[in-house]
Protein backbone atom coordinates (compact mmCIF):
# COMPACT_ATOMS: atom_id res chain seq x y z
CA UNK A 1 0.00 0.00 0.00
CA UNK A 2 3.20 2.43 0.98
CA UNK A 3 4.57 1.35 -2.13
CA UNK A 4 1.49 2.41 -4.07
CA UNK A 5 1.18 5.84 -2.26
CA UNK A 6 5.06 6.70 -3.22
CA UNK A 7 4.53 5.77 -6.79
CA UNK A 8 1.32 7.76 -7.10
CA UNK A 9 3.15 10.81 -5.54
CA UNK A 10 5.83 10.66 -7.59
CA UNK A 11 3.59 10.50 -10.24
CA UNK A 12 1.98 13.61 -9.55
CA UNK A 13 5.48 15.25 -8.75
CA UNK A 14 6.25 14.40 -12.38
CA UNK A 15 3.57 15.48 -14.26
CA UNK A 16 3.55 18.86 -12.11
CA UNK A 17 7.21 19.38 -13.06
CA UNK A 18 6.79 18.97 -16.62
CA UNK A 19 3.58 21.72 -16.93
CA UNK A 20 0.84 18.40 -17.10
CA UNK A 21 -2.32 19.46 -15.56
CA UNK A 22 -4.10 17.76 -12.33
CA UNK A 23 -7.83 16.83 -12.70
CA UNK A 24 -10.03 16.75 -10.47
CA UNK A 25 -10.10 12.54 -11.01
CA UNK A 26 -6.11 12.26 -10.65
CA UNK A 27 -4.37 11.29 -7.39
CA UNK A 28 -3.08 14.66 -5.64
CA UNK A 29 -1.13 14.98 -2.08
CA UNK A 30 -3.83 15.80 0.54
CA UNK A 31 -1.57 18.95 1.57
CA UNK A 32 -2.12 20.16 -2.60
CA UNK A 33 -5.92 19.67 -2.08
CA UNK A 34 -6.20 21.13 1.06
CA UNK A 35 -3.87 23.93 -0.22
CA UNK A 36 -5.95 24.44 -3.02
CA UNK A 37 -9.46 24.67 -1.64
CA UNK A 38 -8.26 26.79 0.99
CA UNK A 39 -6.89 29.54 -2.00
CA UNK A 40 -9.65 29.14 -4.40
CA UNK A 41 -12.17 29.04 -1.28
CA UNK A 42 -10.55 32.78 -0.58
CA UNK A 43 -10.54 33.62 -4.27
CA UNK A 44 -14.20 32.48 -4.21
CA UNK A 45 -14.92 34.89 -1.00
CA UNK A 46 -12.85 37.85 -2.37
CA UNK A 47 -15.30 38.35 -4.93
CA UNK A 48 -18.13 37.88 -3.03
CA UNK A 49 -17.30 40.40 -0.58
CA UNK A 50 -15.53 42.60 -2.97
CA UNK A 51 -19.02 43.00 -3.80
CA UNK A 52 -20.04 44.96 -1.47
CA UNK A 53 -17.42 48.15 -1.28
CA UNK A 54 -18.03 48.68 -5.02
CA UNK A 55 -21.89 47.86 -4.82
CA UNK A 56 -21.96 50.66 -2.08
CA UNK A 57 -21.91 53.35 -5.08
CA UNK A 58 -24.01 51.78 -7.76
CA UNK A 59 -27.10 53.77 -6.11
CA UNK A 60 -24.91 56.90 -6.56
CA UNK A 61 -23.35 56.48 -9.75
CA UNK A 62 -22.92 59.96 -11.83
CA UNK A 63 -24.51 59.01 -15.04
CA UNK A 64 -26.76 55.78 -16.84
CA UNK A 65 -23.43 55.06 -18.31
CA UNK A 66 -21.34 54.61 -14.92
CA UNK A 67 -24.09 52.80 -13.40
CA UNK A 68 -24.59 50.37 -15.93
CA UNK A 69 -21.01 49.61 -15.98
CA UNK A 70 -20.69 49.21 -12.66
CA UNK A 71 -23.54 46.84 -11.96
CA UNK A 72 -22.04 44.90 -14.99
CA UNK A 73 -18.84 44.80 -13.09
CA UNK A 74 -19.69 43.72 -9.83
CA UNK A 75 -22.35 41.02 -11.29
CA UNK A 76 -19.04 40.04 -13.04
CA UNK A 77 -17.85 39.37 -9.33
CA UNK A 78 -20.92 37.57 -8.73
CA UNK A 79 -20.54 35.45 -11.85
CA UNK A 80 -16.37 35.03 -10.55
CA UNK A 81 -17.32 33.68 -6.91
CA UNK A 82 -20.03 31.31 -8.93
CA UNK A 83 -16.90 29.71 -11.03
CA UNK A 84 -14.40 29.75 -8.27
CA UNK A 85 -16.95 27.84 -5.99
CA UNK A 86 -17.81 25.49 -8.49
CA UNK A 87 -13.89 24.90 -9.29
CA UNK A 88 -13.31 24.35 -5.33
CA UNK A 89 -16.15 21.89 -5.28
CA UNK A 90 -14.29 19.57 -8.36
CA UNK A 91 -11.80 19.05 -4.61
CA UNK A 92 -14.64 18.17 -2.86
CA UNK A 93 -15.41 21.01 -1.00
CA UNK A 94 -19.11 22.43 -0.48
CA UNK A 95 -20.57 25.58 -1.32
CA UNK A 96 -22.29 25.65 2.02
CA UNK A 97 -19.64 25.03 4.10
CA UNK A 98 -17.31 27.27 2.15
CA UNK A 99 -19.74 30.19 2.75
CA UNK A 100 -20.60 28.97 6.35
CA UNK A 101 -16.50 29.54 7.03
CA UNK A 102 -16.43 32.48 5.68
CA UNK A 103 -19.33 33.56 7.72
CA UNK A 104 -18.02 31.97 10.71
CA UNK A 105 -14.51 33.60 10.29
CA UNK A 106 -12.55 30.56 10.00
CA UNK A 107 -12.09 30.89 6.40
CA UNK A 108 -10.42 34.71 5.11
CA UNK A 109 -10.94 36.67 2.25
CA UNK A 110 -8.45 39.55 0.76
CA UNK A 111 -8.12 42.52 3.44
CA UNK A 112 -8.39 44.85 0.34
CA UNK A 113 -12.51 45.09 1.23
CA UNK A 114 -12.14 45.48 4.40
CA UNK A 115 -11.47 49.25 3.35
CA UNK A 116 -14.78 52.07 2.54
CA UNK A 117 -15.49 53.30 -0.33
CA UNK A 118 -15.84 57.46 0.74
CA UNK A 119 -16.28 58.63 -2.77
CA UNK A 120 -16.92 58.13 -6.48
CA UNK A 121 -13.46 58.16 -7.49
CA UNK A 122 -12.65 55.20 -4.94
CA UNK A 123 -14.77 53.38 -7.24
CA UNK A 124 -12.32 54.78 -10.15
CA UNK A 125 -9.25 53.65 -7.79
CA UNK A 126 -10.92 50.29 -7.03
CA UNK A 127 -10.85 49.09 -10.61
CA UNK A 128 -7.53 51.13 -11.68
CA UNK A 129 -5.77 49.63 -8.83
CA UNK A 130 -7.16 47.19 -7.18
CA UNK A 131 -8.57 45.17 -9.98
CA UNK A 132 -4.41 45.92 -11.47
CA UNK A 133 -3.28 44.21 -8.58
CA UNK A 134 -5.44 41.55 -8.83
CA UNK A 135 -4.29 40.64 -12.42
CA UNK A 136 -1.27 40.59 -11.78
CA UNK A 137 -1.82 37.98 -9.27
CA UNK A 138 -4.03 36.24 -11.40
CA UNK A 139 -2.68 35.56 -14.82
CA UNK A 140 0.10 33.52 -13.43
CA UNK A 141 -2.98 31.63 -12.33
CA UNK A 142 -4.35 30.66 -15.85
CA UNK A 143 -1.43 28.24 -15.79
CA UNK A 144 -1.15 26.93 -12.09
CA UNK A 145 -1.20 22.99 -11.87
CA UNK A 146 -5.24 22.76 -11.16
CA UNK A 147 -6.94 22.35 -14.12
CA UNK A 148 -10.41 23.70 -13.02
CA UNK A 149 -9.26 26.43 -11.37
CA UNK A 150 -6.76 27.33 -14.17
CA UNK A 151 -9.39 27.34 -16.51
CA UNK A 152 -11.95 29.51 -13.96
CA UNK A 153 -8.96 31.99 -14.28
CA UNK A 154 -8.67 32.15 -17.64
CA UNK A 155 -12.46 33.46 -17.97
CA UNK A 156 -11.78 35.83 -14.75
CA UNK A 157 -8.94 37.63 -16.00
CA UNK A 158 -10.93 38.33 -19.21
CA UNK A 159 -13.14 40.27 -17.53
CA UNK A 160 -10.78 42.07 -15.03
CA UNK A 161 -8.60 43.37 -17.57
CA UNK A 162 -12.32 45.00 -19.08
CA UNK A 163 -12.86 46.27 -15.55
CA UNK A 164 -9.32 47.97 -14.82
CA UNK A 165 -10.10 49.90 -18.25
CA UNK A 166 -13.01 51.00 -16.76
CA UNK A 167 -11.69 52.26 -13.53
CA UNK A 168 -8.69 53.87 -15.36
CA UNK A 169 -10.95 55.49 -17.70
CA UNK A 170 -13.33 56.48 -14.06
CA UNK A 171 -9.59 57.94 -13.27
CA UNK A 172 -8.42 60.01 -16.35
CA UNK A 173 -11.96 61.84 -16.30
CA UNK A 174 -12.18 62.85 -12.94
CA UNK A 175 -8.08 63.79 -13.23
CA UNK A 176 -9.39 65.57 -16.55
CA UNK A 177 -11.80 67.20 -15.01
CA UNK A 178 -12.89 69.98 -12.63
CA UNK A 179 -10.60 70.52 -9.52
CA UNK A 180 -12.95 69.66 -7.20
CA UNK A 181 -12.50 65.91 -9.13
CA UNK A 182 -8.71 65.88 -9.41
CA UNK A 183 -8.91 66.47 -5.91
CA UNK A 184 -11.20 63.46 -5.47
CA UNK A 185 -9.56 61.30 -7.19
CA UNK A 186 -6.07 62.08 -5.33
CA UNK A 187 -7.70 61.57 -2.01
CA UNK A 188 -8.75 57.97 -3.09
CA UNK A 189 -5.33 57.51 -4.52
CA UNK A 190 -3.40 58.54 -1.36
CA UNK A 191 -6.28 55.74 0.98
CA UNK A 192 -5.88 53.07 -1.79
CA UNK A 193 -2.04 52.86 -2.90
CA UNK A 194 -1.02 51.48 0.39
CA UNK A 195 -3.79 48.78 0.78
CA UNK A 196 -3.30 47.97 -2.75
CA UNK A 197 0.40 47.11 -2.20
CA UNK A 198 -0.51 44.85 0.50
CA UNK A 199 -2.86 42.74 -1.38
CA UNK A 200 0.14 40.65 -3.01
CA UNK A 201 0.95 39.52 1.08
CA UNK A 202 3.21 39.64 3.08
CA UNK A 203 6.89 39.74 2.44
CA UNK A 204 8.56 36.56 1.06
CA UNK A 205 10.46 35.60 3.90
CA UNK A 206 7.45 35.79 5.70
CA UNK A 207 4.77 34.10 3.86
CA UNK A 208 4.69 30.52 5.10
CA UNK A 209 2.90 28.70 2.06
CA UNK A 210 5.09 30.38 -1.05
CA UNK A 211 7.63 27.75 -1.23
CA UNK A 212 5.28 24.80 -1.25
CA UNK A 213 2.89 26.47 -3.52
CA UNK A 214 5.96 27.68 -6.00
CA UNK A 215 6.92 23.92 -6.30
CA UNK A 216 3.45 22.30 -6.99
CA UNK A 217 3.05 25.24 -9.03
CA UNK A 218 -0.05 26.60 -8.20
CA UNK A 219 1.67 29.99 -7.69
CA UNK A 220 3.91 31.01 -9.99
CA UNK A 221 5.84 34.37 -8.63
CA UNK A 222 6.50 35.26 -5.27
CA UNK A 223 4.82 37.95 -3.47
CA UNK A 224 7.53 40.77 -4.17
CA UNK A 225 8.20 39.79 -7.17
CA UNK A 226 4.86 39.96 -8.33
CA UNK A 227 4.51 43.68 -6.28
CA UNK A 228 7.83 45.13 -7.75
CA UNK A 229 6.31 44.07 -10.76
CA UNK A 230 2.72 46.34 -9.90
CA UNK A 231 4.70 49.04 -8.42
CA UNK A 232 6.89 49.33 -11.91
CA UNK A 233 3.61 49.07 -13.72
CA UNK A 234 1.37 51.81 -12.23
CA UNK A 235 4.20 54.77 -11.14
CA UNK A 236 4.14 55.89 -15.18
CA UNK A 237 0.50 55.37 -15.04
CA UNK A 238 0.11 57.65 -12.04
CA UNK A 239 2.46 59.89 -13.68
CA UNK A 240 0.16 60.26 -17.07
CA UNK A 241 -2.82 60.72 -14.58
CA UNK A 242 -1.18 63.71 -13.04
CA UNK A 243 -1.36 62.30 -9.34
CA UNK A 244 1.34 61.71 -7.16
CA UNK A 245 2.33 58.69 -5.41
CA UNK A 246 1.96 58.72 -1.69
CA UNK A 247 5.18 57.88 -1.02
CA UNK A 248 8.09 60.40 -0.26
CA UNK A 249 10.80 57.45 -0.82
CA UNK A 250 9.80 56.63 -4.51
CA UNK A 251 12.64 56.51 -6.65
CA UNK A 252 14.03 54.68 -9.78
CA UNK A 253 16.46 52.63 -9.15
CA UNK A 254 18.50 52.73 -12.44
CA UNK A 255 20.74 49.65 -11.49
CA UNK A 256 17.52 47.51 -10.96
CA UNK A 257 15.49 48.65 -13.69
CA UNK A 258 12.60 49.58 -10.94
CA UNK A 259 11.30 51.60 -8.53
CA UNK A 260 12.05 51.54 -4.91
CA UNK A 261 9.62 52.56 -2.65
CA UNK A 262 8.79 53.06 1.36
CA UNK A 263 8.34 50.61 3.69
CA UNK A 264 4.59 48.73 3.72
CA UNK A 265 3.07 49.41 6.89
CA UNK A 266 2.69 45.80 7.73
CA UNK A 267 1.40 46.40 11.25
CA UNK A 268 -1.71 47.79 9.11
CA UNK A 269 -1.64 44.67 7.42
CA UNK A 270 -1.61 42.25 10.01
CA UNK A 271 -4.08 44.09 11.72
CA UNK A 272 -6.63 44.14 9.19
CA UNK A 273 -5.73 40.40 8.56
CA UNK A 274 -6.96 39.97 11.99
CA UNK A 275 -10.33 41.54 11.93
CA UNK A 276 -9.68 45.36 12.83
CA UNK A 277 -9.89 46.79 9.84
CA UNK A 278 -12.40 49.73 9.75
CA UNK A 279 -14.70 47.57 7.69
CA UNK A 280 -14.14 43.58 8.58
CA UNK A 281 -17.35 43.32 10.96
CA UNK A 282 -19.37 45.04 8.61
CA UNK A 283 -18.61 43.53 5.48
CA UNK A 284 -19.24 40.06 7.45
CA UNK A 285 -22.54 41.10 9.38
CA UNK A 286 -23.84 42.00 5.56
CA UNK A 287 -23.11 38.50 3.92
CA UNK A 288 -24.96 36.92 7.08
CA UNK A 289 -27.49 39.04 6.52
CA UNK A 290 -28.19 38.29 3.04
CA UNK A 291 -27.64 34.50 3.70
CA UNK A 292 -30.48 34.39 7.16
CA UNK A 293 -32.70 36.73 4.72
CA UNK A 294 -32.39 34.29 1.98
CA UNK A 295 -32.93 31.43 3.74
CA UNK A 296 -36.50 31.18 3.66
CA UNK A 297 -36.27 31.57 0.10
CA UNK A 298 -34.08 28.68 -0.66
CA UNK A 299 -36.24 26.40 1.63
CA UNK A 300 -39.22 27.88 -0.34
CA UNK A 301 -37.15 26.62 -3.64
CA UNK A 302 -36.26 23.41 -2.68
CA UNK A 303 -39.63 22.38 -1.21
CA UNK A 304 -41.57 23.29 -4.70
CA UNK A 305 -39.00 21.38 -6.62
CA UNK A 306 -39.46 18.56 -4.31
CA UNK A 307 -43.48 18.90 -4.73
CA UNK A 308 -42.86 19.11 -8.35
CA UNK A 309 -40.76 16.02 -8.38
CA UNK A 310 -43.14 13.84 -6.47
CA UNK A 311 -46.30 15.24 -8.94
CA UNK A 312 -44.11 13.65 -12.00
CA UNK A 313 -43.77 11.02 -10.27
CA UNK A 314 -47.17 10.21 -9.36
CA UNK A 315 -48.08 10.82 -12.86
CA UNK A 316 -45.62 8.64 -14.20
CA UNK A 317 -46.65 5.91 -12.04
CA UNK A 318 -50.80 6.12 -13.24
CA UNK A 319 -49.88 6.28 -16.77
CA UNK A 320 -47.93 3.18 -15.72
CA UNK B 1 -20.58 36.52 -17.95
CA UNK B 2 -20.89 39.17 -20.36
CA UNK B 3 -19.08 39.81 -23.80
CA UNK B 4 -19.06 43.59 -22.33
CA UNK B 5 -17.79 44.66 -26.17
CA UNK B 6 -21.05 43.95 -27.39
CA UNK B 7 -23.63 44.84 -24.48
CA UNK B 8 -25.61 47.02 -25.57
CA UNK B 9 -26.42 48.74 -22.42
CA UNK B 10 -22.74 50.10 -22.06
CA UNK B 11 -22.73 51.58 -25.73
CA UNK B 12 -23.05 55.61 -26.10
CA UNK B 13 -25.87 55.94 -28.50
CA UNK B 14 -28.37 52.98 -28.55
CA UNK B 15 -30.25 54.48 -32.02
CA UNK B 16 -28.97 56.47 -34.91
CA UNK B 17 -32.35 56.77 -37.04
CA UNK B 18 -34.10 60.18 -37.34
CA UNK B 19 -36.96 61.73 -35.57
CA UNK B 20 -40.02 61.14 -37.59
CA UNK B 21 -41.87 64.62 -38.15
CA UNK B 22 -44.42 65.82 -35.98
CA UNK B 23 -46.92 68.95 -35.34
CA UNK B 24 -45.49 70.36 -32.35
CA UNK B 25 -48.15 69.69 -29.93
CA UNK B 26 -47.95 65.63 -31.19
CA UNK B 27 -44.68 65.76 -30.38
CA UNK B 28 -44.65 67.25 -27.04
CA UNK B 29 -47.38 64.17 -26.09
CA UNK B 30 -44.78 61.63 -27.35
CA UNK B 31 -41.90 63.24 -25.40
CA UNK B 32 -44.25 63.21 -22.47
CA UNK B 33 -44.68 59.72 -22.73
CA UNK B 34 -41.37 58.70 -23.47
CA UNK B 35 -40.59 60.08 -19.81
CA UNK B 36 -43.23 58.37 -18.72
CA UNK B 37 -41.70 54.93 -19.96
CA UNK B 38 -37.99 55.87 -19.37
CA UNK B 39 -38.51 56.93 -15.40
CA UNK B 40 -40.80 53.75 -15.23
CA UNK B 41 -38.19 51.23 -16.59
CA UNK B 42 -35.63 53.46 -14.73
CA UNK B 43 -36.92 53.50 -11.06
CA UNK B 44 -37.79 50.05 -10.99
CA UNK B 45 -34.05 49.44 -12.44
CA UNK B 46 -32.81 51.25 -10.06
CA UNK B 47 -34.36 49.37 -7.13
CA UNK B 48 -33.31 46.07 -8.70
CA UNK B 49 -29.58 47.51 -8.49
CA UNK B 50 -30.24 48.39 -4.62
CA UNK B 51 -30.54 44.19 -5.02
CA UNK B 52 -26.76 43.77 -5.72
CA UNK B 53 -24.42 41.81 -3.40
CA UNK B 54 -27.67 41.18 -1.37
CA UNK B 55 -29.29 38.48 -2.78
CA UNK B 56 -30.80 35.06 -1.17
CA UNK B 57 -28.27 33.12 -3.32
CA UNK B 58 -25.75 33.93 -5.60
CA UNK B 59 -27.47 32.57 -8.94
CA UNK B 60 -30.28 35.16 -8.37
CA UNK B 61 -28.49 37.99 -7.06
CA UNK B 62 -27.27 37.92 -10.20
CA UNK B 63 -30.59 37.27 -12.31
CA UNK B 64 -31.88 40.72 -10.23
CA UNK B 65 -28.66 42.51 -11.33
CA UNK B 66 -29.18 41.20 -15.13
CA UNK B 67 -32.85 42.51 -14.87
CA UNK B 68 -31.54 45.62 -13.54
CA UNK B 69 -29.56 46.13 -16.61
CA UNK B 70 -31.99 45.33 -19.25
CA UNK B 71 -34.33 47.88 -17.81
CA UNK B 72 -31.43 50.83 -17.90
CA UNK B 73 -30.44 49.75 -21.24
CA UNK B 74 -34.26 49.74 -22.43
CA UNK B 75 -34.18 53.66 -20.26
CA UNK B 76 -31.19 54.71 -21.62
CA UNK B 77 -32.83 53.99 -25.46
CA UNK B 78 -35.93 56.29 -23.65
CA UNK B 79 -34.42 58.94 -22.27
CA UNK B 80 -31.96 58.98 -25.79
CA UNK B 81 -35.02 59.05 -27.46
CA UNK B 82 -36.58 62.06 -25.57
CA UNK B 83 -33.71 64.38 -25.49
CA UNK B 84 -34.21 64.48 -29.14
CA UNK B 85 -37.78 64.69 -29.31
CA UNK B 86 -36.56 68.09 -26.89
CA UNK B 87 -34.22 69.49 -29.43
CA UNK B 88 -32.83 71.58 -26.45
CA UNK B 89 -29.31 69.91 -25.93
CA UNK B 90 -30.07 67.86 -23.14
CA UNK B 91 -28.96 64.75 -22.79
CA UNK B 92 -30.20 60.94 -20.95
CA UNK B 93 -28.49 62.31 -18.11
CA UNK B 94 -30.06 65.71 -17.66
CA UNK B 95 -33.42 63.49 -17.96
CA UNK B 96 -32.49 61.22 -15.40
CA UNK B 97 -31.03 63.33 -12.97
CA UNK B 98 -31.79 66.85 -12.72
CA UNK B 99 -35.99 66.39 -13.03
CA UNK B 100 -37.51 66.36 -9.68
CA UNK B 101 -40.27 64.26 -7.84
CA UNK B 102 -43.01 65.59 -9.64
CA UNK B 103 -41.68 65.98 -13.01
CA UNK B 104 -41.09 61.55 -12.83
CA UNK B 105 -44.01 60.06 -14.76
CA UNK B 106 -43.59 56.35 -13.36
CA UNK B 107 -46.67 54.80 -11.61
CA UNK B 108 -46.61 54.45 -8.29
CA UNK B 109 -45.78 50.27 -7.99
CA UNK B 110 -41.75 50.75 -9.22
CA UNK B 111 -40.96 52.89 -6.94
CA UNK B 112 -42.06 51.30 -4.07
CA UNK B 113 -39.41 49.68 -1.72
CA UNK B 114 -38.21 46.31 -2.33
CA UNK B 115 -38.58 45.11 1.17
CA UNK B 116 -38.23 40.69 1.08
CA UNK B 117 -37.57 39.14 -1.61
CA UNK B 118 -41.40 37.94 -2.26
CA UNK B 119 -42.07 41.86 -2.22
CA UNK B 120 -39.57 42.34 -5.00
CA UNK B 121 -40.94 38.98 -6.62
CA UNK B 122 -44.31 39.79 -6.89
CA UNK B 123 -43.35 43.57 -7.77
CA UNK B 124 -41.69 42.49 -10.76
CA UNK B 125 -44.29 40.10 -11.65
CA UNK B 126 -46.65 43.01 -12.36
CA UNK B 127 -44.68 44.76 -13.89
CA UNK B 128 -43.48 42.10 -16.02
CA UNK B 129 -47.00 41.26 -16.46
CA UNK B 130 -47.75 44.94 -18.07
CA UNK B 131 -44.62 45.15 -19.58
CA UNK B 132 -44.11 42.28 -21.82
CA UNK B 133 -47.87 42.66 -23.65
CA UNK B 134 -47.26 46.48 -23.64
CA UNK B 135 -44.01 45.71 -25.68
CA UNK B 136 -45.41 43.27 -27.38
CA UNK B 137 -48.20 45.66 -29.11
CA UNK B 138 -46.09 48.83 -28.67
CA UNK B 139 -43.87 47.19 -31.79
CA UNK B 140 -46.02 48.55 -33.89
CA UNK B 141 -46.31 51.80 -32.78
CA UNK B 142 -46.40 54.49 -35.12
CA UNK B 143 -43.71 55.80 -34.04
CA UNK B 144 -40.84 54.38 -35.61
CA UNK B 145 -38.27 54.75 -32.29
CA UNK B 146 -40.63 53.94 -29.75
CA UNK B 147 -41.50 50.66 -32.50
CA UNK B 148 -37.73 49.72 -32.18
CA UNK B 149 -36.97 50.19 -29.34
CA UNK B 150 -40.05 47.77 -28.01
CA UNK B 151 -38.67 45.54 -30.37
CA UNK B 152 -35.16 45.09 -28.52
CA UNK B 153 -37.00 45.34 -25.34
CA UNK B 154 -39.30 42.57 -26.00
CA UNK B 155 -36.70 39.46 -26.19
CA UNK B 156 -35.03 41.15 -22.88
CA UNK B 157 -38.53 41.38 -21.63
CA UNK B 158 -39.67 38.08 -22.25
CA UNK B 159 -37.01 36.61 -20.10
CA UNK B 160 -38.08 38.90 -17.22
CA UNK B 161 -42.02 37.51 -17.16
CA UNK B 162 -40.74 33.76 -17.41
CA UNK B 163 -38.28 34.69 -14.34
CA UNK B 164 -40.78 36.88 -12.26
CA UNK B 165 -43.76 34.07 -12.75
CA UNK B 166 -41.81 30.95 -11.86
CA UNK B 167 -40.94 32.69 -8.57
CA UNK B 168 -44.19 33.68 -8.03
CA UNK B 169 -44.70 29.90 -8.56
CA UNK B 170 -42.53 28.75 -5.99
CA UNK B 171 -43.07 31.15 -3.10
CA UNK B 172 -46.82 30.44 -3.57
CA UNK B 173 -46.44 27.01 -4.01
CA UNK B 174 -43.23 26.37 -1.49
CA UNK B 175 -43.37 26.15 2.07
CA UNK B 176 -45.96 27.50 4.61
CA UNK B 177 -43.36 30.93 5.19
CA UNK B 178 -43.01 31.58 1.99
CA UNK B 179 -46.53 31.50 1.18
CA UNK B 180 -47.36 34.02 4.16
CA UNK B 181 -44.51 36.54 2.43
CA UNK B 182 -46.00 36.33 -0.57
CA UNK B 183 -49.38 36.63 -0.04
CA UNK B 184 -48.12 39.37 2.63
CA UNK B 185 -46.83 41.01 -0.71
CA UNK B 186 -49.72 40.30 -2.60
CA UNK B 187 -51.82 42.65 0.06
CA UNK B 188 -49.10 45.55 0.03
CA UNK B 189 -49.22 45.81 -3.80
CA UNK B 190 -51.94 44.81 -5.30
CA UNK B 191 -53.62 48.39 -5.11
CA UNK B 192 -51.05 49.49 -7.02
CA UNK B 193 -50.92 47.00 -10.04
CA UNK B 194 -54.36 48.93 -11.73
CA UNK B 195 -52.64 52.09 -12.11
CA UNK B 196 -50.89 50.49 -15.73
CA UNK B 197 -53.73 50.58 -17.08
CA UNK B 198 -55.64 53.99 -16.25
CA UNK B 199 -55.05 56.23 -19.27
CA UNK B 200 -53.72 59.56 -18.69
CA UNK B 201 -55.33 62.95 -21.07
CA UNK B 202 -51.88 62.31 -22.77
CA UNK B 203 -52.24 58.71 -23.25
CA UNK B 204 -55.60 58.90 -24.27
CA UNK B 205 -55.00 61.58 -26.83
CA UNK B 206 -51.38 58.72 -28.22
CA UNK B 207 -54.02 55.92 -28.66
CA UNK B 208 -55.81 58.53 -30.70
CA UNK B 209 -52.71 59.03 -32.69
CA UNK B 210 -52.05 55.59 -32.87
CA UNK B 211 -48.69 55.91 -31.35
CA UNK B 212 -49.68 53.83 -28.52
CA UNK B 213 -51.62 50.36 -27.54
CA UNK B 214 -55.47 49.74 -26.45
CA UNK B 215 -54.14 49.45 -22.68
CA UNK B 216 -58.02 47.34 -22.34
CA UNK B 217 -56.43 44.57 -24.81
CA UNK B 218 -53.78 44.62 -22.54
CA UNK B 219 -55.62 44.51 -19.31
CA UNK B 220 -57.25 40.83 -20.90
CA UNK B 221 -53.49 39.66 -21.47
CA UNK B 222 -52.54 40.37 -18.06
CA UNK B 223 -55.88 39.27 -16.43
CA UNK B 224 -54.96 35.74 -17.95
CA UNK B 225 -51.24 35.70 -17.53
CA UNK B 226 -52.02 36.57 -13.90
CA UNK B 227 -54.92 34.32 -13.35
CA UNK B 228 -52.80 30.80 -14.80
CA UNK B 229 -49.63 31.82 -12.83
CA UNK B 230 -51.55 32.17 -9.53
CA UNK B 231 -53.42 29.31 -10.48
CA UNK B 232 -50.43 27.27 -10.42
CA UNK B 233 -49.03 29.21 -7.26
CA UNK B 234 -52.21 28.05 -5.73
CA UNK B 235 -52.70 31.81 -4.90
CA UNK B 236 -56.14 33.60 -5.08
CA UNK B 237 -56.28 36.79 -7.09
CA UNK B 238 -57.72 39.64 -5.38
CA UNK B 239 -60.96 41.14 -6.07
CA UNK B 240 -62.13 44.66 -5.50
CA UNK B 241 -59.46 46.37 -4.55
CA UNK B 242 -59.37 49.91 -4.10
CA UNK B 243 -56.43 50.87 -7.02
CA UNK B 244 -53.82 53.67 -6.11
CA UNK B 245 -52.89 56.21 -9.22
CA UNK B 246 -51.36 59.58 -9.68
CA UNK B 247 -47.35 58.41 -10.41
CA UNK B 248 -48.25 58.93 -14.20
CA UNK B 249 -49.12 62.33 -13.34
CA UNK B 250 -46.61 63.60 -11.12
CA UNK B 251 -48.19 62.31 -7.67
CA UNK B 252 -46.03 60.17 -5.55
CA UNK B 253 -45.73 57.99 -2.71
CA UNK B 254 -43.10 59.43 -0.70
CA UNK B 255 -40.61 56.76 -1.43
CA UNK B 256 -39.50 58.26 -4.40
CA UNK B 257 -37.83 61.58 -3.21
CA UNK B 258 -35.21 59.62 -1.33
CA UNK B 259 -34.79 57.33 -4.36
CA UNK B 260 -34.49 60.73 -6.36
CA UNK B 261 -31.89 62.14 -3.37
CA UNK B 262 -30.05 59.13 -3.88
CA UNK B 263 -29.73 58.93 -7.34
CA UNK B 264 -28.99 62.62 -7.85
CA UNK B 265 -26.51 63.17 -5.52
CA UNK B 266 -23.50 63.63 -7.34
CA UNK B 267 -25.02 65.56 -10.31
CA UNK B 268 -27.00 67.56 -7.94
CA UNK B 269 -23.94 68.29 -5.30
CA UNK B 270 -21.51 69.10 -8.61
CA UNK B 271 -23.82 70.88 -10.70
CA UNK B 272 -22.55 70.91 -14.58
CA UNK B 273 -19.36 68.37 -14.43
CA UNK B 274 -18.37 65.30 -16.46
CA UNK B 275 -18.22 62.41 -14.83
Amino acid sequence: MEEVEVNLEEQFEAKVAKDIRIEPKDWMPDAYRKTLIRQISQHAHSEIVGMLPEGNWITRAPSLKRKAILLAKVQDEAGHGLYLYSAAETLGASRDQMIADLHSGKAKYSSIFNYPTLSWADIGAIGWLVDGAAIMNQVPLCRTSYGPYARAMVRVCKEESFHQRQGFEIMMTLCNGAPEQKKMAQEAFNRWWWPTLMMFGPKDEESPNTEQSMRWRIKRFTNDELRQRFVDMMVPQAEFLGLTVPDKDLKWNEAKNGYDYGQIDWDEFWSVVKGNGPCNKQRIQTRVKADQEGAWVREAALAHAEKRAQRERQKAEQAA
Amino acid sequence: MHNHENAPHLHEQHFNTPVQEYAPEVKQLVLDYTLQLADTSFILGHRLSEWCGHGPVLEQDMALSNIALDLIGETRSLYQYAAELEGKGRAEDDMAYLRDTVEYKNPLLVEQPNGDFGDTILRQFIFDSFHFFFLKELQNSTDHRLAAIAEKSLKESSYHIKWSSEWVIRLGDGTEESRKRIEKAIDNLWPFSGEFFMMTATEKALLEQGVIPDYSQIKQSWDAHVAKVFEEATLAVPQNVWMQSGGKEGRHTEHLGFVLTELQYLQRTYPGLEW
